[in-house]
């Protein structure tokens, strides 16, 4: 009980060029073998082309109680948005 | 289904007026349907709920792996072994996204397995029952795994995001087991006399505790009432089991098998097929532990878990040692 494997979160990028995306965690001893693992458990069906792990411990996370002030100071910012602006049709695509 | 009979607070389901501010704004959330994430807030009763829940899922999960394990050295080509090999593992896959999915509610998985190894937690009823033939796996994969599909399927929605998204990769996977189990049925039934006798014989010894996975009949259920407002049962059990009946007997049919229940006939006024409850005693006789198997499946599952303690203890002092020498360099 007390000496349970720590736990591991996987990342892995699909065939596509697209980032490495976070898909689930595992227990381990070590990374090389939480990778192992990884690759059992998360790409059977040829779901990536590479494999991230990282001691769950590890990761640094915001909290909810800092939802407020984390993200709402950009919802003030709509200019940050193309939309914002105004074009004439006439100017074309733009 | 693979949590049965899961108990919440046991309280009738508050009205707003009665929740505090706090249990009001989460009773909103999941109204709006939004997704609750581990570090949000959560009232006690729904963390315990969905801690049970998920644990007796994946406790299914992982359970679920020995009848089936124990046809892989008697499956009847070199193909089917592979396949039947590659559906238990994914169950192996599907225990483990469900542990993790519990964990973030702050348990942890060596304590569920405690849980599970004393008896304390359950798993569904459906695998005290014996694989006695090959058509067995047949049926397993055909009724069993098509009646868990069934609950799944509506979970990827349930308010929780971790077990929501352990349910969508797990119903990806599904889909494969169904499919392959009555692919085998098909074999049967188009095979000898003999194999035909098989197939009928799986179907009646699986069709009853089939319908029981769904638990009984929970329209008065204080526990299933507030798991709906919560938004971590989706449907009702007899809407499900109806559900399931309804896309269940055609298949029987074009197997040519026959339903062992003369009820079982298309209801023209409603559109859904009529059928007989279980024997409910005999399920609630299997969830206290006197199925056909209960012992041998938790026998098993004990004996996994401690011969394989030296190899746990190994790899982890193994590792120790790795990263002591990483330190001292």
């Amino acid at each position: 009980m007390t000496n349970e494997m720590p736990l591991w979160e996987v990342f892995i990028r699909g065939q596509h060029g697209l980032n490495h995306r976070h898909v689930g965690s595992l227990h381990a001893a070590d990374a090389e073998m939480a990778l192992l693992h990884a690759r059992d458990v998360y790409t059977r069906r040829n779901e990536g082309v590479s494999i991230w792990v990282v001691k769950s411990a590890d990761i640094t996370a915001t909290s909810p109680g800092d939802k407020g002030p984390m993200f709402e100071p950009s919802n003030d910012k709509v200019y940050r948005h193309p939309t914002f602006f105004d074009i004439p049709d006439d100017v074309g695509a733009m | 289904m693979y949590a049965q009979m899961v108990k919440s607070t046991g309280n009738a389901v508050k009205s707003l007026d009665e929740m505090t501010p706090q249990e009001a704004a989460f009773q909103a959330r999941i109204d709006a349907g939004e997704k609750i994430e581990p570090k949000d807030w959560m009232p006690d009763g729904y963390r315990l709920t969905l801690m049970r829940q998920i644990g007796q899922h994946a406790h299914s999960e992982i359970v679920g792996q020995l009848p089936e394990g124990n046809w892989i050295t008697r499956a009847p080509t070199l193909e089917r072994k592979a396949i039947l090999l590659a559906k238990v593992q994914d169950e192996a896959g599907h225990g483990l996204y469900l542990y993790c999915a519990a964990e973030t509610l702050g348990v942890s998985r060596d304590e569920l397995l405690e849980e599970l190894h004393s008896g304390r937690m359950k798993y569904s009823s459906i695998f005290n029952y014996p694989t006695l033939n090959w058509a067995d796996i047949g049926a397993v994969g055909w009724l069993v795994d098509g009646a868990a599909i069934m609950n799944q399927v509506p979970l990827q929605r349930c308010s929780y995001g971790p077990y929501s998204r352990a349910m969508v990769r797990i119903c990806k996977e599904e889909s494969f087991h169904q499919r392959q189990g009555y692919d085998i049925m098909m074999k049967m039934v188009n095979g000898s006399g003999a194999q035909r006798a098989m197939a009928q014989d799986a179907l009646n010894r699986f069709w009853y505790p089939s319908l029981m996975m769904f638990g009984p009949s929970d329209k008065d259920s204080v526990h299933s009432a507030q798991s709906m407002a919560w938004k971590i049962k989706i449907d009702t059990n007899d809407g499900l089991r109806q559900k399931f009946v309804d896309q269940t007997a055609p298949q029987a049919a074009y197997l040519g098998l026959t339903i062992p229940d003369e009820n079982v006939k298309l209801n023209e006024e409603t559109g859904h097929y009529d059928y007989s409850d279980p024997d409910w005693s005999e399920f609630f006789n299997v969830l206290k532990g006197n199925g056909p198997c209960n012992k041998e499946r938790l026998g098993a599952r004990v004996k996994a878990w401690e011969d394989g303690a030296w190899v746990r203890d190994g790899l982890m002092a193994n590792a120790a040692k790795k990263s002591a020498k990483i330190a001292a360099e």
